[in-house]
């Protein structure tokens, strides 16, 4: 037999294998009706013919395959010893024969449907109508950005600011003032709750002061004190402005969600 | 004196802990209904398990009952607190029904046959059956554009699951209601 002729022989004979433990998978067959023995002695002798990267790939699909199907015997073997397996061909065979209503009897002897309950109460219209107080019209919130056509110019400082190029004046005058608060809030304890920090009347200044906030840690006049057993966060601010530069910067998120906010201010109100 | 007032204090706690479970688990706020038991510990705290065992018994008297499924499908007799941590609590009826609650459920009883000759085929496969399998023996009883509206509609509900080779496995709802062991045992007593 030629060299070409022996490849196609064996890259069929793989094929098979292949072929034929899938079906049995698929079909959930029983998984005995395979032999492994022989199949693994069929590998084994080709495996020493095979040089080509596609056969060799092929080989290990049959391998894998094989393996597949040792695993589907064990389980066959695992689910025959449980008191759950009885004769599929004997359950079949009454499933065609039972009438319909006896089967339905037989069924509801063993069905226990779940109960459960789909309707508003008066604390969840509550809760909504909190949310939709507190949401901005979306004409406000999908205002649509207006591109106009501008000649090259000679720039400005408050354009510089306005992208982002410069810090602006105000803008960190307001976060010094903020400091100042913070350092008032924090008392002798030299710390204060995060939320009870930046929690305001409404969910958007409290969203405003979060904002701030995360500038009073980014340019180092506060710092956080995370607590991850206790899930709590504390603000603390610093003697002066102090940056640290020789260790790498971390990024902390908060979530500041409208449920955590309505929560927070849920308690203050108590 | 002291000892008299702790002990109503336990008791209003509890009290209020029952009516916290009951409505985790009544109301349904995921794609599934029911709760799972570390969303419980979250709420109601480490004892959570004897809350529940209290919300069991006061169901009991309106026929109802907390059902727990374990993750594995297994029915351990003493969960760890691992396995209730992960294992989901649904509200289901206790008492067994009879033909005539069918129709107040929503359901034909074709449907019904065609559900549990579906399950009970699944079952007997080992828990995996290809599609063709289940269509064919639900043809025989049932016409065949019936026969795919209810597959859907058990899919749609969570009595079963198909993969993307068509075959069909018990979904999270077959495990929350339909006592299984009990369904092939019935079958198999039953004399035609």
């Amino acid at each position: 037999m030629s060299g070409k002729h022996s490849r196609r022989m064996v890259r069929e004979e793989l094929r098979r294998i292949i072929e034929l433990c899938r079906a049995v998978e698929n079909k959930g067959l029983n998984p005995f009706r395979v032999n492994v023995n022989d199949l693994i002695a069929v590998i084994r002798l080709y495996f020493p013919r095979l040089e080509d990267p596609e056969d060799l790939s092929l080989d290990a699909e049959a391998l894998n395959q094989i393996a597949s199907i040792i695993k589907m015997q064990s389980e066959w073997v695992k689910r025959r010893a449980t008191s759950l397996y009885r004769d599929p061909f004997l359950i079949e065979e009454k499933l065609r024969r039972l009438s319909t209503q006896d089967l339905t009897e037989i069924f509801l002897k063993t069905w226990h449907p779940i109960v459960e309950l789909e309707q508003v109460t008066i604390g969840s219209l509550r809760m909504a109508m909190d949310y939709w107080e507190s949401l901005t019209p979306l004409s406000e919130r999908w205002k649509e950005e207006e591109f106009l056509k501008v000649m090259t110019e000679r720039t400005t400082r408050e354009e510089l600011v306005k992208q982002g190029f410069l810090r602006d004046e105000a803008f960190l005058s307001e976060i010094e003032k903020m400091w100042m608060e913070l350092k008032e809030d924090a008392g002798s304890e030299g710390k204060i709750d995060y939320w009870d920090f930046i929690g305001a009347d409404s969910y958007e200044e409290t969203i405003e002061r979060a904002y701030l906030t995360s500038f009073l840690v980014t340019y180092g006049y506060a710092s956080l004190e995370i607590q991850p057993l206790e899930e709590k966060i504390f603000i603390k601010p610093n003697e002066k402005p102090f940056l640290k530069t020789s260790s790498q910067p971390v990024s902390f998120p908060i979530s500041v969600d409208y449920e955590r906010w309505r929560e927070w201010r849920k308690r203050q109100r108590e | 004196m002291a000892k008299a007032s702790k002990r109503i204090g336990r008791k209003r706690r509890y009290a209020t802990m029952l009516k916290k479970a009951a409505q985790l688990i009544f109301y349904r706020r995921h794609m599934e209904p029911g709760v799972k038991g570390w969303e419980l510990r979250k709420k109601l705290g480490s004892d959570y398990p004897k809350v529940i065992a209290l919300l069991d018994e006061y169901l009991r008297s309106i026929g109802l009952t907390v059902k727990t499924v374990f993750e594995d499908g297994s029915s351990p007799e003493n969960p760890t607190i691992d396995q209730l941590d992960k294992a989901r609590f649904y509200i289901t009826l206790r008492e067994e029904l009879g033909l005539e609650d069918m129709k107040f459920m929503g359901w034909r009883i074709d449907d019904l046959a065609g559900l549990a000759v579906s399950l009970a085929y699944i079952i007997s496969k080992g828990g995996k059956a290809p599609r063709k399998d289940v269509e064919s023996l639900l043809k025989m009883k049932i016409p065949e554009w019936r026969v795919e509206m209810n597959l859907s509609r058990y899919l749609r509900m969570g009595y079963l699951m198909e993969d993307e080779n068509e075959q069909l496995y018990l979904g999270w709802r077959a495990g929350a209601e339909v006592d299984q062991k009990k369904l092939i045992d019935l079958l198999l007593e039953y004399e035609i």
